[in-house]
């Protein structure tokens, strides 16, 4: 058990054992929500802010069930009904949300460094939802929690992810976390979108899409982001499909027990097979269960002050 | 290095438990309304252990739920965030007599916290307290119901209770 960071701001920074603190935490709160009563006193009479400059409604909305499942109460802002468009500065924007007592911000960014930036300007605590093409840290923790939760362990595992890399928070949170718990990391993708330079990560690129998958224990398929993508990258959809899109034949060389992973949302007969979506060997819905029991622990571990973590005097 | 004291040995904490499990039996004359609940890390052990003890005396098994407490505490905002434990209560609470069990009985806060959690699961008929060791100090009116051993301290001092470890003796420990 260690944890005594206010913010959450990347995988990147995290200790392997920070990670598996998350992870139990999380464990916990997973089973709140299988109750009848779904929620705990923990963050009771504390204010959540999602601020909210990327549109992401699946992240919005876990973030903001998991305030409530604490008993936070929490406001929702979004970029385009909001003074943003007026012109005001994302600092000035967040400092008027402080100064209305917010206890948390969970900031959600195209630009790179929004997260930290609001750390250092805020004296609330800050959880980063996605900044740009940089890090989304709680994606990356309720994918390795879903592994471990399905496979019992992470360390040793094969776990490939397929797609888009250069343009994702995602993809990056996921290497730091999976390569700190001892995962062997292979991306693939087109050559574009998956620049070797990613290997000095700690984890391996392969443009074979046959032999990335094939002794695969996790197959992690992230989405072509037609939001964020320049035309140039690679010539279509159909091809990318034909080259790299998780079809039945390419399932069918896979090992019998390899799981498929998407954050969401999935492009159904783009990177995935519409019936391998809804199969027994897909997790995404499972993702998005443990992403709001992973968000519940994100904000009850930034929550805790600096005394001692033992109970007092037992 | 803190001075220490062992206040029980193994063989005393199992006599405290086996007291304990008969002076349950006699205040509840029907078993089969019992169940016990421990809280985290070492009440799961103790409740298990007298569950054991329970089941011998009234020849029925005696059910035994884990409570996690820490998401109902009062002191959050003050420390750390502690560790947290999966909460798992296989059984319906309400209508039972509901014995939580805990290893040390200090401020009373905790206590308070598990009978706020435990409300989240039913309506028990009744909740009653067993603790293996009671050092003093309540901050609020909370009592035991069945106590193992009362050990007068001082606010400073630190009670560890060391419960199935690998390699070692269970005991409990007085740290000055």
């Amino acid at each position: 058990m260690s944890w005594h960071r206010k913010h959450l701001l990347d995988t990147e920074s995290l200790s392997a054992a920070e990670i598996i603190t998350v992870l139990d935490t999380a464990r916990a709160f997973k089973a709140v929500g299988e109750r009848l009563i779904k929620k705990v006193p923990a963050l009771r009479g504390k204010t959540v802010v999602n601020l909210f400059i990327e549109p992401s409604t699946r992240t919005r909305i876990s973030f903001e069930l998991a305030a409530q499942r604490l008993s936070a109460d929490i406001v929702n802002f979004s970029a385009d009904a909001s003074s943003f468009k007026k012109g005001e500065t994302l600092k000035d924007t967040a400092r008027n949300l402080e100064a209305l007592n917010a206890d948390f911000i969970i900031i959600r960014h195209s630009a790179s460094g929004a997260a930290h930036f609001l750390s250092r300007v805020l004296n609330a605590h800050v959880i980063n939802a996605g900044d740009g093409a940089h890090e989304h840290p709680t994606q990356a923790l309720l994918d390795a929690f879903t592994i471990r939760e399905k496979k019992g362990k992470i360390a040793g595992l094969n776990v490939t992810i397929l797609g888009e890399i250069l343009y994702s928070s995602v993809a990056r949170s996921n290497i730091w976390a999976l390569t700190k718990l001892g995962a062997d990391v292979t991306l693939c993708g087109p050559s574009t979108l998956v620049p070797k330079t990613f290997e000095q990560m700690g984890c391996r690129v392969t443009y074979d899409v046959e032999e990335a998958i094939r002794e695969a224990d996790i197959i992690n398929l992230l989405r072509i982001q037609h939001e964020r993508q320049r035309k140039t990258m690679f010539p279509g959809i159909s091809e990318y499909t034909t080259l790299f899109g998780l079809t039945q034949a390419r399932l069918a060389l896979t090992k019998p027990d390899a799981l498929i992973m998407h954050p969401g949302p999935i492009n159904r007969g783009v990177e995935i097979d519409s019936e391998i979506a809804d199969s027994g060997r897909s997790l995404i819905l499972e993702q998005v269960t443990n992403g709001l029991a992973v968000r519940m622990a994100a904000l009850f571990l930034v929550n805790g002050g600096q005394g001692p973590q033992e109970v007092a005097g037992n | 290095m803190p001075e220490s004291f062992v206040i029980l040995n193994a063989a005393a904490i199992q006599r405290a438990l086996t007291r304990i499990a008969h002076e349950i039996a006699e205040r509840n004359e029907n078993g089969a309304a019992v169940v016990l609940v421990g809280i985290p890390e070492i009440g799961d052990g103790l409740a298990h252990r007298l569950s054991a003890i329970l089941s011998e005396i009234w020849r029925l098994p005696v059910p035994v739920g884990i409570l996690d407490v820490t998401m109902h505490r009062d002191d959050l905002d003050h420390r750390l965030a502690p560790k947290v434990h999966p909460t798992v209560i296989p059984f319906d609470v309400t209508g039972k007599t509901v014995v939580l069990v805990d290893d040390v009985l200090f401020s009373g806060r905790t206590t308070r916290a598990a009978m706020d959690a435990l409300n989240d699961f039913g309506r028990p008929k009744k909740i009653q307290l067993a603790v293996l060791i009671d050092r003093g100090h309540r901050e609020l009116p909370i009592k035991a119901d069945f106590v193992g051993k009362n050990v007068p301290t001082a606010l400073s001092e630190k009670v560890r209770v060391r419960l199935d470890l690998p390699q070692r003796e269970d005991e409990v420990v007085l740290e000055k």
